[in-house]
């Protein structure tokens, strides 16, 4: 049986990519916040998961206007990775396991949740920066990876608690999949941040660090935010957080914190982290 | 149908793109959407003017692309994550627009970050901007 053995949450913004790329992690700006991942890298390489499902939005690379989809699971064998204006990432492919995705994709539409199948779709730095952040540059990524698109982008994104229970659906169609496989969640996007008009550059602490305490004890507190107050106190990019929701759902209710980081600016954004493992693994 | 203000208008220096904004943008954005192919850059860069004119904007969209008026952009119905897009075209980051939305120096705006950003206490709604310089 399939199991999900933990999650992880953190923030995708894509100058850390940009910094992995041109060779700047141990510049002054950005070696504190590399550091702040190095553990989270030998904890990953220990847990050794056969698959991620990586959580994240789409920021107009795959999808456009033209289509908006709610919940978009990326069920294809691979993923290339994106042009964003300035060319790829210069990174490995992501490889999708297209057995557990549509797996997934059955048994959550079953449970009621109106999921978006893709069979094309090329994965943009709101995927390709977390797992550069949690695996550093290696010659393929060492696990395969389920790509799970959440509209963020377009008003409104789902609520939080929606994500939440898909997060639950997600965890039972794990548990029924029949094949022996250590599954880890990622959660991505956040933490408090916002990259337009005159308000751009806002981060709320207060706000992160209760979202971050409540994460692994309260998530029940966490799904009653709307999105007026993502909006005003976490900024307009900041409601990106109902994504580490699904990550929450995913896991059990008794699941610990074993890892924080959070680390004020990465570029404009509130950069936070956490590993949440569960209890039986 | 009378348009609803909605309670996130309240929120000061921001635009929520909502089904109003997403529609008056629709080509804006798109327009954003083709910076992402290289044959899409050079064709806008040998003639921005005429290779607007493909996409069917009004005339003030089209002047805030041409100004690179980047908060003219988005009250237009542009969206952060589109006209980034264009910033990237014309080699501009993230960082760089925002300080230029926000009416900063590249300088200042980087200082304001590196300080901890923007604090919410006196930016949560249009009513605290009103007596005040933002920031």
């Amino acid at each position: 049986m399939a199991r999900i053995i933990a999650g992880v949450a953190t923030s995708h913004v894509p100058a850390i990519g940009a910094a992995v790329d041109r060779k700047a992690t141990q510049d002054a700006y950005w070696k504190p916040l590399f550091d702040g991942y190095e553990p989270s890298k030998k904890w990953l390489a220990e847990m050794k998961p056969d698959v991620v499902i990586l959580v994240y939005n789409d920021h107009a690379s795959a999808f456009s206007l033209e289509v908006i989809p709610t919940f978009a699971l990326g069920c294809a064998a691979e993923f290339p990775i994106a042009d964003e204006g300035w060319g790829p990432r210069p990174v490995p492919k992501v490889i999708g396991d297209p057995d557990l995705a549509w797996h997934i994709a059955q048994s959550t539409i079953l449970d009621e949740f109106d999921i978006t199948i893709v069979n094309k779709m090329a994965v943009d730095h709101g995927l390709t920066v977390p797992l550069s952040l949690l695996c550093g540059e290696p010659q393929e990524w060492p696990f395969k990876v389920v790509p799970l698109c959440v509209n963020v982008i377009q008003y409104p994104p789902p609520t939080g608690h929606r994500c939440y229970m898909l997060g639950k659906a997600i965890r039972k169609a794990v548990e029924s999949f029949d094949k022996d496989l250590r599954v880890v969640v990622f959660g991505t996007g956040g933490m408090s941040h916002q990259l337009q008009s005159g308000r751009a550059g806002f981060i709320n602490k207060e706000f992160d660090k209760r979202f971050l305490d409540a994460m692994a004890p309260h998530p029940e507190e966490l799904v009653k935010i709307d999105p007026l107050t993502y909006l005003r106190e976490a900024g307009s990019e900041g409601i990106e957080l109902v994504m580490w929701l699904v990550m929450r759902g995913a896991l059990d209710d008794d699941a610990k914190e074993v890892y924080r980081f959070y680390r004020v600016p990465a570029s404009n954004t509130a950069c936070g982290h956490m590993i949440l493992e569960n209890p039986r693994r | 149908m009378a348009e609803k203000q909605e309670a996130y208008e309240d929120i000061p220096g921001t635009y929520v793109f909502d089904a109003r904004r997403s529609r008056q943008g629709y080509h804006l954005n798109m327009f954003c959407m083709s910076m992402m192919t290289a044959e899409g850059r050079t064709a806008f860069k040998e003639n921005e003017s005429a290779y607007l004119d493909r996409f069917p904007m009004t005339p003030e969209q089209k002047k805030a692309i041409l100004e690179r008026n980047w908060d003219e952009m988005l009250r237009l119905g542009g969206n952060i994550y589109y006209t980034s897009k264009l910033a990237a075209t014309d080699g501009l980051t993230f960082q760089n627009i925002a300080a230029i939305m926000t009416g900063s120096t590249q300088e200042d705006y980087a200082k304001m970050m590196l300080a901890g950003g923007r604090p919410p206490e006196g930016n949560r709604s249009k009513d605290e901007w009103k007596n005040k310089k933002n920031g």
